[in-house]
């Protein structure tokens, strides 16, 4: 027996299992560093008047509450537009044209599409729309926020109608119901679930999204809920805020990053709890 | 004479109203070719975003492309008063930014993939992994703001001197670290981005890794391997394509990636041998300075900046898709 061989692979063994426990545990801690520091910092800014003031101008006091307004309406309608194309984009997927040459190559463009550059998306929206409107406007935002929803949800709801059991399809079809009542009645009823926390992560996914943003919705100072003016975000004022030299907008500006991020992780959670309960 | 005519279409017509049955079925029918033809129009409309963004930067490139010609990449000017523009140095911040996020990124995203399929005791497992999945869906303003106001600091203050002075003294390679301890810069850009991917890389890879058989693992275990030789000999090489699929698809995020690194990049147009020095990115310069280009031309060479990017992230991502789907279809068949 070659003891000094068992030692050798023993050894290396040992030493590159160390290596990936404390690789893991030095990758750990700098996700939990920031989390902290956002939690210390973000705190410290939280009070009322975050709530229920406006962006304050340079120097003075406020709250965040036109960006945070800003926010939820631009994401509502980036939802709102994006959410119908893409459950429909998904139900042809997974249903009409499962077999189509379409399908193969939607589905790559949707992979792409899900991971490209989200300024890039910024640009294209400005070029489509706030060029030819000649302003920055809401409904700019919404609409680039939207495109970034659409590979999300088409993603997932193909995924959760592909998981419902061709039984059920057969059943329902050998019954006499056309395709799209047995899609209707039957696959969307067995997959709600799934698309449902497919939506919900898309919103997680927009409601920190800022690249988007910048040169489409723009930024607001004031209250402004109209589509066809600047409005301002949650993200964009933490950008403005935080290169600022003023103490109070950067304090506003973490606590900001704070609100997003319990949105964010929010919506996480309840998607996977959600998701882990699907029957299908 | 009564002419003996006979037309389909009056037929069916007449025939109609005596079948309920018949025209409730036609009207299905209809509704149901109508919602099919729904549904593909939004499957194209997928395919319309594609082409419309690639055509929104190419026309918006035009002007820009015109007066500087195929030079306009490897020229480094960058210069809206004399209306001067290169892509040079966004290029080169951009690749130098994700090539240390990588080189950081991928051994530690492995590391912690081996951990969690290999070592971590069963019931941490899930905890961990969904802890790692949550932080993959954190909003990049968030490492952003975090790496300008502590990160950034942090290493000014203690680790770009200490690299300074001694990896700035090795002939060689003490050019890459020359220069006074800013904070922001390069490598701050590349390390923040590491930290951003890391989550992404480590579930990715996790995934891969458990798609591998656990008779494959069991019978070399059997053989008597060592979990670093199961891991090194059966693991990675049955998982390859998905695991360069993976890094890929992180590189695609890395280099698109443009909050976190606008924050803390420093945003000066031009290139220094240095990595604590400050740079820019594509993604970052766009988001500086769009809104306030007034110039026909300095618009025009942002959005050439854009196509550039986008051109370079659909290679890389259509080759991480092509990679991962490689995996998939061995994994199913």
């Amino acid at each position: 027996m070659d003891r000094g061989l068992y030692r050798r692979r023993i050894l290396r063994n040992r030493f590159h299992m160390t290596m990936a426990v404390a690789t893991a545990v030095f990758g750990l801690t700098w996700l939990v560093l920031i989390l902290a520091m956002l939690l210390i910092k973000g705190i410290a800014g939280l009070n009322l008047a975050v709530f229920t003031e406006m962006t304050p101008p340079p120097g003075s006091s406020g709250g965040l509450l036109n960006a945070i307004v800003g926010s939820l309406i631009l994401t509502t309608l980036g939802v709102l537009i994006g959410t119908p194309i893409a459950i429909l984009a998904g139900t042809y997927m997974a249903e009409y044209g499962r077999h189509s040459k379409l399908t193969d190559v939607v589905r790559f463009i949707n992979d792409i599409l899900l991971s490209a550059p989200s300024i890039v998306i910024g640009l294209f929206v400005y070029g489509i729309m706030v060029r030819p409107m000649g302003y920055f406007s809401g409904i700019a935002g919404s609409v680039a926020l939207a495109i970034l929803v659409v590979p999300v949800v088409v993603r997932t709801t193909e995924d959760m109608l592909l998981l419902v059991p061709s039984q059920m399809r057969e059943a329902a079809a050998a019954l006499g119901a056309p395709r799209w009542h047995v899609i209707r009645y039957v696959s969307y009823r067995a997959a709600k679930t799934g698309i449902i926390t497919g939506i919900l992560l898309a919103i997680a996914r927009i409601s920190g999204e800022t690249a988007p943003l910048l040169f489409t919705a723009l930024n607001n100072q004031f209250w402004s809920t109209s589509l066809l003016a600047p409005m301002p975000s949650l993200p964009v004022v933490i950008f403005q805020f935080a290169l600022s030299p003023y103490e109070d907008w950067q304090r506003l500006a973490w606590t900001g990053a704070l609100l997003i991020t319990i949105a964010v992780l929010t919506l996480s959670i309840v998607a996977r709890l959600l998701s882990s309960k699907r029957t299908v | 004479m009564v002419e003996l005519t006979f037309d389909p279409a009056e037929a069916r017509a007449a025939e109609k109203p005596q079948d309920p049955r018949r025209a409730s079925l036609g009207r299905l029918i209809l509704t149901d070719r109508f919602f099919k033809l729904l549904t593909r129009a939004a499957a194209a409309f997928v395919l319309l975003i594609l082409f419309g963004v690639i055509f929104t930067l190419v026309e918006g490139s035009i002007p820009a492309l015109r007066e500087f010609g195929p030079g306009f990449v490897w020229t480094e000017d960058w210069n809206p008063v004399k209306e001067r523009f290169g892509a040079l140095a966004p290029i080169y911040g951009t690749l130098v930014t994700s090539i240390i996020a990588m080189l950081v990124a991928v051994p530690i995203g492995l590391g912690i993939a081996i951990f969690l399929t290999e070592l971590c005791p069963i019931w941490l497992r899930r905890p961990i992994g969904t802890a790692i999945e949550l932080l993959a869906g954190i909003p990049s303003i968030i490492y952003g703001i975090w790496g300008l106001f502590i990160f950034a600091p942090f290493l000014q203050q203690y680790v770009q001197p200490f690299l300074i002075s001694t990896l700035g003294n090795v002939p060689g390679i003490g050019w890459l670290f020359a220069g006074p301890p800013y904070g922001i810069g390069i490598l701050t850009a590349g390390l923040i981005l590491a930290i951003m991917v890391l989550p992404f890389i480590a579930s990715i890879t996790r995934d891969v890794f458990e798609t591998v058989p656990p008779v494959l693992k069991e019978s070399a275990y059997g053989l008597g391997a060592t979990t670093w030789e199961v891991v090194w000999k059966v693991v990675l090489p049955y998982t390859r394509a998905g695991v360069i699929g993976g890094i890929m698809l992180a590189l695609g995020r890395a280099l698109g990636e443009t909050m976190a690194v606008t924050f803390i990049i420093g945003n000066a147009h031009r290139i220094s041998g240095s990595i604590l020095q400050p740079g820019t990115t594509i993604s970052a310069s766009i988001a500086n300075e769009f809104v306030e280009a007034l110039q026909v031309l300095h618009t025009s060479s942002l959005m050439s900046l854009g196509l550039i990017l986008f051109v370079i992230t659909f290679i890389v991502l259509a080759a991480a898709r092509l990679l991962l789907a490689s995996l998939n279809k061995r994994a199913g068949g």
